[in-house]
């Protein structure tokens, strides 16, 4: 135990050494100053401007904004499904695959392209190189480049006064790509090759089993290029159906940690990236702060439970909860991966989840149901915070009878209006979503285990894609017609409405004046005001979850121990 | 008017189609490639699979499995994995005793003379389904067995295992490791 608490604190330390010099490279990208990647990179860029015939300075309304995003995003979903269903006549699929059903392939593209990376498919069973590739690959970069662009376009809505416009969207996604996402992605997965991840585009290796003499096939592709954006651009969708906890993917006990890193990198970088672009360092500290505290809260649930909450059996040494664990990873390192996967809205695994122990599995839920604002998405994690920020303003703001403002800009109706499309869009659909597949009548037949724990498989699958997550508990069977259907329908409207009232709420914002700060101002970097933050957040959760909460997980955890 | 609407249109849609092309190119064809020719140049063993070769006696080479996954061993003179596939069961469930039971007799058939308590990890099904690795403890567990069935001494399995075995990350990160089938080829003398 005392190895686990020593390894949890390094990674956090890592974790903050790492994202500051991030943040501030970030924000420079942002704002146009030169980085060393300049050099190469910014020629590339303006040639990129000049085929799409923009100009750098052309700024774009909210209203243009979201449209870019929309269009952008519905290309990506008709291209994602397209691809899929001709990929039996396309070639690098050297197993030939052949299209998936098109609600399976309807969903994959909303999953892809919403940032959440659910997957009711197995990848070395479904999809051929090209479709990983050129479909998923890709949207693996630009789902990522959506939420910071998104992000920004908010930060400008703080740091402008009586202005109309909120940047660029395409300039906003072309610096993200090219200064951010691909340069460290090309490292990471050069150096997750080096350990054993597969990169090839040959066909699957077949070999003959030492013992039994059966022929084995080993599934291959080109899967290191990929996962490296998968953990850094929050999306998790593994290349082979197992995720992380396959080998393929995550080999050893370095691509492990340095997995952990890239899925909390970027979130816990654009914190930092925040209060350079403010101004106002401090303003960033503080929500970087809640989340770290958030954080360590629920990974120290977590990893208690799983190394103390597993049944004794006779004969059996207790080792900890080793069910559905890698041995390389152990307890430890599979109970932090899980709370950074399901913290960040990362999805990807590297144990899994539905034999985590009931309360690990209940703190899981509920940093998703938190609407994905621990670290979050990449982007979307902290724009999604931002909103909670509002919130807890608005709330302070109502029991001191002051008009609430943050960062100098008074909080109005308009900007409520958005914060509760912000806030409330993803419990609301989550539950409706858990409610609707608990009535079908096949729903039993769904499930690997009976019970709250059943439940439970149908709650999570909810949560994950009702905010954008993308993990399951593995037994939940999440191929068919109706979880399909719904299921992508859910991530799209999580996804896109959150993100189009942002940029509606930071084009409110730009239009606004400063106002001057008084002694009466409410302080929203002291510890009076992270704490009331931290109560927000839980409380928003609570409240939509309890009920719940009650039938599974902790219905689970009392039925065991009685 | 019409001409200036579709126009205006065209211009609206050039930089969608313009930035999502140049996307898919740069992220879905140039960056995989990138990777992949560094890859196969750099870490052919590693990208391909981590591909185990041996030479049989006729002198023909076999690939006899991947160094990442695991395989089946029964056989008392085999060190022997976790059982393969997930249970995906809660840990806490009737179901999932009932299971680890079923395989704690199984180990106690196996070996009826060992008494000693049996690692976890050798009675619960990994993540993946294809664990490579055992702990050190659960290869511990095995050494005398082995031992006895090869009419070899302990000693000689244990410092087989203690070669292929891997440590933390910086002694902190993940657990220790025995990989099973390199001490299965080692003790069938096909690897050294």
């Amino acid at each position: 135990m005392n190895q686990i608490i020593i390894a949890d604190s390094l990674y956090l330390v890592t974790l903050v050494v790492l994202s500051i010099p991030l943040g501030i490279y970030i924000d420079k990208v942002m704002t146009g100053q030169r980085v060393f990647l300049s050099v190469v990179m910014r020629p590339v860029e303006n040639m990129v401007y000049r085929f799409m015939g923009i100009r750098e300075e052309d700024e774009m309304s909210p209203k243009h904004y979201a449209l870019a995003v929309i269009l952008l995003s519905s290309l990506g979903l008709i291209f994602v499904f397209a691809l899929q269903m001709l990929q039996g006549g396309l070639p690098f699929n050297p197993e030939n695959l052949t299209a998936p059903s098109w609600d399976l392939a309807f969903n994959t593209a909303a999953s892809f392209v919403s940032n959440t990376n659910w997957q009711a498919y197995s990848g070395e069973s479904s999809m051929s190189y090209l479709t990983q590739a050129l479909a998923l690959g890709v949207w693996n970069f630009l789902s990522a480049a959506t939420g910071i662009a998104v992000l920004f376009a908010l930060i400008r809505g703080f740091v402008r006064t009586k202005e109309t416009t909120i940047g660029s969207f395409w300039v906003d996604l072309i610096r993200i790509s090219f200064y951010v996402l691909i340069p460290l992605s090309l490292v990471f997965s050069l150096v997750l090759v080096s350990q054993g991840v597969v990169q090839t585009i040959g066909p699957y290796h077949e070999i003959v089993a030492l013992e039994t003499g059966i022929t084995q096939s080993i599934p291959l592709g080109p899967a290191a290029s990929q996962i490296a954006i998968k953990q850094l651009g929050t999306n998790g969708g593994g290349f082979f159906g197992m995720n992380s906890a396959f080998p393929l993917e995550n080999p050893t006990a370095l691509t492990n940690f340095l997995e952990l890193l890239a899925i909390l990198l970027i979130p816990a970088s654009l914190c930092v990236a925040f209060g350079k672009a403010v101004g106002d360092n401090k303003q960033g500290w503080a929500i970087y702060l809640v989340m770290t505290i958030l954080f360590a809260g629920a990974l120290a649930a977590v990893t208690v439970s799983e190394a103390t909450g597993a049944p004794l059996i006779s004969g059996m040494l207790d080792s900890g909860n080793m069910e559905g664990k890698e041995i390389i990873h152990g307890v430890g390192t599979s109970a932090l991966w899980g709370t950074a996967t399901t913290a960040a809205s990362n999805g990807s695994v590297n144990a899994m989840h539905d034999s985590f122990t009931p309360l690990a599995g209940l703190i899981l839920m509920f940093l998703m149901q938190s609407g994905e604002v621990v670290f979050g998405g990449v982007g979307s994690g902290l724009y999604g915070m931002l909103g909670f920020v509002i919130l807890t303003v608005f709330i302070a703001g109502l029991m001191v009878g002051r008009t609430p403002e943050y960062l100098g800009k008074k909080v109005e109706p308009f900007d409520m209006k958005m914060v509760c499309l912000i806030v409330l869009v993803p419990p609301v659909f989550t539950l409706l979503g858990t409610a609707a597949a608990v009535v079908m009548p096949p729903a039993s037949d769904w499930l690997t285990n009976t019970g709250p724990h059943g439940f439970s498989e149908i709650l999570y699958a909810f949560s994950s894609m009702g905010n954008n997550n993308g993990s399951a508990f593995g037994g939940f069977t999440a191929n068919t017609v109706f979880t399909n259907v719904l299921g992508g329908l859910i991530m799209l409207i999580v996804r896109f409405v959150p993100l189009v009232a942002v940029i509606f709420l930071a084009g409110n914002l730009a239009n606004k004046k400063l106002v001057a700060k008084t002694e009466g101002t409410l302080s929203t970097s002291n510890t009076l005001f992270i704490g009331l933050l931290i109560a927000i957040v839980l409380l928003i959760g609570a409240l939509s979850f309890l009920p719940a909460l009650a039938l599974g997980p902790i219905a689970d955890y009392f039925t065991a121990i009685t | 008017m019409e001409k200036i609407k579709s126009a205006s249109m065209v211009s609206k849609l050039r930089p969608v189609l313009v930035s999502f092309l140049v996307l898919v190119l740069i992220c879905g064809v140039v960056y995989p490639v990138i990777v992949t020719s560094i890859a196969q140049m750099a870490f052919p063993n590693q990208a391909n699979g981590s591909i185990i070769t041996i030479t049989q006696e006729n002198g023909t080479t076999i690939d006899v499995g991947s160094a990442l996954i695991g395989q089946t061993f029964t056989k008392p003179q085999y060190l022997i994995g976790r059982p393969q596939g997930t249970s995906q069961l809660s840990p806490v469930s009737e179901d999932q005793k009932a299971l680890i039971q079923e395989r704690v007799a199984w180990w106690q058939a196996l070996d009826p003379e060992n008494t000693a308590k049996i690692p976890s990890d050798l009675v619960t099904a990994s993540g993946s389904g294809v664990d490579p690795n055992i702990s050190p403890e659960a290869a511990e567990y095995q050494v005398e067995r082995i031992a006895q069935a090869r009419n070899m001494p302990a000693v000689a399995v244990r410092e087989i295992i203690d070669r292929y075995t891997t440590g933390k990350l910086l002694d902190l990160w993940g657990e220790d490791a025995v990989n099973v089938l390199k001490v299965n080829l080692a003790l069938d003398g096909r690897i050294q």
